[in-house]
């Protein structure tokens, strides 16, 4: 007689497991499943209760993985438990019902290894394949797009008939050909996912391309080799707009450094080496702004940048006009000891940065309508906070060259480089004019330096960094030359990074470097010198 | 006997008009003498025992001291203001570097007895074609003057023959050394990446840790130093001196006489990087250590300070500078390590606006206003550097 029951219960138990749906209480019986002796039984247990259509399922598992699913130590019943101080808030597991407060002696964790982590992680990533958010939905299909699990296809079928969303379908329909032309045999099937594959050219595809093309059957290889062919062109020309992407942003940030010294050393032949504190100045009038935001009117913080902006050319210009009236006044005509007490002075201001604010990095945040990013299908990427670094630049230049072309304070400094006496004797203060010259190069410096402060790290040696590069830039611009310094800039940020995928980030900067040495050999006074009687100024 | 003395005197006849050279080769040979004697046979109780890191120090001073003794012959005396002699420097204590760590052999950690350890973590097979030769001393000697005098040669060549002056040299000297910067730091070129070269064990079969090692080295950075001098002295002593002084006044007006500028500029340069990577060799074995951080530019800039507050322009101003401020980065550092870089900050400000000539040039007209002697307040002075 009891040997007839068992027989009628293990056949009733394969029954269900068979079957699509299971009953409550099979459903509660095969989530206490999951407490079962060894990992491979929790496996068997897990994939089961997958298949079970029940909303526990998805928050269950997630407990499990997470190290939140428990077992009562009085009846082996297995909860989902939350550490609340010294307490755990217990609810069931299967159907969620609430069950108290705990104490840590009266449950048992449910243990789990990496491979049932595995486990989860993929088939949590099918079932929220079908969630009803989007973003699930998104971070789903990425994880079965990385897993290509074969198991997940009639999930991912399902998944494509429902979506709505285009992308997201996009998405699924590449994963899916991407899935069977790892795992599918028949040549139909392969041509249709190698066609699908061909549409989406993006590096991950490439690299499924490359190893399929490895070991693909012979009948299929030719295909196969011709579509790996059309996405390698077609990924060449997204790279290419890409650096040229990287490169016009590189660009950009050196022209912001570079511009304020094309004023300071181009205009008025003053070698400044502290150039570089007053970006990092900037940088940090900028995390000051930021905190006075956020301690009075954190619901402004959008705003900080626009008053960082005027703040940083005020504090970097004053200090540019001090170190002028104190310092490089005395100096003028003798450019080498210009160089070195300028040189002075950058030690004294990053070491003064250092004291206040420590020598670690500072943490500016971005204003929402900075961040995030154009993206496309295949991978690229647009960041917003570089496309409006681009745009400011652009502006800066335009301002400076109206600041030098069309004001009184442009003409009287431009009088002033070209011919001082003559100058001073048609009632100019070449003093004056000098200290503010100075001041504005400075003050567009700290500028530059609030846009650095949203895609560099912000700490004393920022200026460091850029210096040199700048100085690069002017040289190669043409001394005295704006229209030069523009050039200059996007060029160097350009073939810089044209350079780096080829020869890698130090190496190609190197090269560069040669490069610029020997461009000064053959054209000393930079690529638009200029000529004339301003040539000996 | 007469006629070989008579000899002498006109060889080093450059010398007799040299005050100042006089007393520095003077107190180099009292050195020579006292350190080691203090060091071995003072006991260690009385206050004149010189301790063994501190001949090691002074060592490390007076290589210093050569390398802005090789700074001053290019800037005080030809106007090049080099912002990357610290490569030549580098350079030449990366070949001296190279040899001593050929010299460890298979007491390394891995005790691969060809490969360095850094080589076989990186799993390197073979030693690369730049490194053969060096287990030779005489190949590698050769090398620390040869690899900066090239390199000197090669970017003087490009420099001076296209008219690059002032301001412009100083920056492009600048990128040449940030550039060897950032190639030295890259593990693939087979120069230890970030770490350089260091764990030395030998040098010419002698224990590099040993009392008479340290000895011997301080005895040849104090030769090399003494030898430097009298070269940069004949050089600027000479009628080619002459020319080079004329290139630092005027040289459009020099080239216009019939000078060949380029030719008179690139000699001197090349013979300043040699001078600079001699004192890079003398200065690795005696700190242990040579990594990239030698090439940062700041470390450039920071010699010209040196050649600044002891005085451009007299060879010797520049040996006292480079013990002045090296005597105080040392005590400041210890001291108070967050003043430093204001104490040096400030010198580069003062030293330029207030004492364009230097100590050796500020001291002694200051001493003359009160009518006294200058120059023992120099021989004072270098002894309170010491």
């Amino acid at each position: 007689m009891t040997k007839f029951f068992k027989h009628i219960m293990v056949l009733a138990i394969a029954l269900f497991m068979a079957a699509p749906t299971l009953a409550a209480d099979d459903f509660s019986a095969q989530v206490d499943a999951l407490n079962g002796k060894s990992f491979s039984k929790k496996i068997k247990a897990i994939e089961v209760l997958a298949e079970a259509d029940n909303d526990r399922v998805v928050p269950v598992l997630r407990a499990m993985l997470g190290g939140d699913l428990y077992a009562l130590k009085s009846d082996k019943t297995v909860v989902i438990a939350e550490k609340r101080g010294s307490v755990y808030l217990v609810h069931k597991a299967d159907d969620g019902a609430d069950l108290g407060q705990m104490a840590k002696s009266d449950i048992k964790k449910v243990r789990v290894n990496n491979k049932v982590r595995t486990v989860i992680k993929g088939i949590l990533g099918g079932l929220t394949l079908l969630s009803p958010n989007v973003e699930q939905r998104q971070k789903a299909i990425d994880a079965v797009f990385n897993s290509r699990d074969e198991s997940l296809l009639p999930t991912l079928k399902k998944a494509i008939s429902r979506e709505e969303d285009d992308a997201l379908k996009a998405k699924m329909v590449l994963t899916k050909a991407a899935i069977e032309l790892e795992n599918a045999k028949d040549p139909e099937t392969l041509s249709a996912a190698l066609s699908v594959l061909k549409e989406t050219p993006t590096p991950d595809v490439r690299s499924i391309l490359t190893r399929y093309v490895a070991s693909a059957p012979e009948d299929m290889k030719a295909e196969a080799q011709a579509t790996l062919d059309a996405v390698e062109s077609s990924l060449s020309m997204w790279e290419n707009v890409g650096n040229l992407y990287r490169g016009l942003s590189l660009g950009s940030v050196l022209l912001l450094a570079a511009v304020g010294l094309a004023i300071t050393f181009g205009v008025m032949g003053v070698i400044n080496m502290a150039h570089g504190e007053m970006v990092m100045l900037g940088a940090y009038a900028t995390f000051v702004v930021q905190e006075v935001f956020r301690a009075y009117m954190p619901g402004w913080f959008d705003w900080s940048l626009f008053v960082a902006i005027p703040f940083a050319f005020l504090v970097a210009g004053s200090v540019g006009v001090a170190m002028e009236r104190g310092i490089i006044r005395f100096l003028y005509g003798r450019p080498l000891e210009t160089l070195l007490a300028t040189w002075g002075v950058s030690l004294i201001l990053q070491q003064a940065v250092r004291t206040v604010f420590g020598p670690t990095n500072q943490d500016v945040s971005s204003p929402s309508w900075m961040s995030g990013a154009i993206e496309f299908t295949n991978g690229l990427q647009f960041t917003y906070n570089r496309l409006w670094i681009i745009l400011f630049a652009l502006l800066v230049v335009v301002g400076v060259t109206l600041i030098l072309k069309k004001t009184a304070f442009g003409l009287q400094m431009r009088a002033v480089t070209q011919n001082r006496p003559m100058a001073n004797s048609m009632g100019i203060k070449s003093g004056w004019v000098d200290a503010m010259t100075f001041g504005l190069g400075s003050g567009i410096a700290g500028m530059a330096g609030v846009a650095l402060s949203q895609i560099d790290n912000v700490s004393p040696n920022l200026g460091q960094v850029y210096i040199i590069d700048s100085f690069m830039v002017v040289v190669f611009g043409g001394v005295g030359n704006i229209m030069g310094t523009v050039v200059g800039a996007f060029s160097l940020g350009i073939v810089n990074k044209f350079m780096e995928p080829m020869a890698g980030a130090v190496l190609a900067k190197i090269f560069v470097l040669i490069a610029l040495i020997l461009f000064i050999q053959k054209r000393p006074r930079g690529l638009f010198a200029l000529k004339g009687r301003s040539v000996e100024a | 006997m007469a006629q070989s003395m008579k000899q002498k005197t006109v060889l080093l006849g450059f010398l007799l008009n040299d005050r100042g050279g006089q007393i520095l080769l003077g107190l180099l040979a009292a050195a020579a003498v006292l350190v080691p004697i203090c060091n071995i046979f003072v006991p260690e109780s009385s206050i004149f025992h010189v301790p063994t890191y501190m001949v090691s120090l002074l060592g490390k001073y007076l290589a210093f001291a050569l390398l802005a003794l090789s700074v001053d012959l290019i800037w005080g005396y030809c106007g090049i203001l080099s912002l990357g002699h610290g490569a030549f420097f580098a350079l030449g204590g990366y070949a001296m570097g190279m040899y001593l760590m050929r010299q460890i052999g298979d007491r390394g950690v891995y005790g691969n007895p060809i490969l360095p350890d850094f080589m076989v973590f990186l799993n390197w097979k073979e030693l690369p074609w730049y490194w053969y030769g060096f287990d030779a001393f005489p190949f590698a000697m050769l090398m620390v003057v040869v690899v900066p005098g090239i390199l000197a040669g090669v970017f003087g060549w490009f420099a001076f023959r296209s008219r690059v002056t002032g301001v412009y040299l100083s920056i492009i000297t600048q990128a040449m050394t940030y550039a060897l910067l950032l190639a030295f730091f890259r593990n693939d070129m087979g120069f230890g990446g970030n770490n350089g070269l260091t764990d030395f064990k030998d040098i010419l079969g002698h224990d590099i840790q040993e009392d008479g090692t340290r000895i011997a080295l301080f005895l040849a950075t104090v030769a090399a130093l003494a030898l430097g001098y009298i070269i940069c002295r004949y050089i600027v002593s000479s009628r080619l001196g002459r020319v080079l002084l004329s290139i630092r006044d005027a040289e459009s007006r020099t080239r216009f006489l019939g000078y060949r500028v380029e030719y008179y500029k690139l000699f001197v340069f090349v013979v300043s990087a040699m001078l600079a990577g001699v004192a890079g060799a003398l200065y690795v074995p005696q700190v242990g250590i040579i990594n990239p951080s030698e090439f940062a530019p700041a470390v450039s800039i920071e010699i010209v300070i040196w050649v600044a507050v002891g005085g451009r322009g007299s060879l010797y101003g520049a040996v006292l500078g480079a013990f002045i401020v090296n005597y105080a980065k040392t005590y400041f550092t210890g001291a108070l390590p967050e003043a430093w870089l204001y104490m040096l900050g400030l010198l580069f400000v003062v030293v330029t606006i207030f004492m364009p000539k230097g100590v050796v040039g500020t001291v002694p007209a200051f001493k003359d206003l009160k009518k006294k002697d200058g120059t023992s307040l120099f021989g004072k002075s270098t002894e309170a550097a010491e």
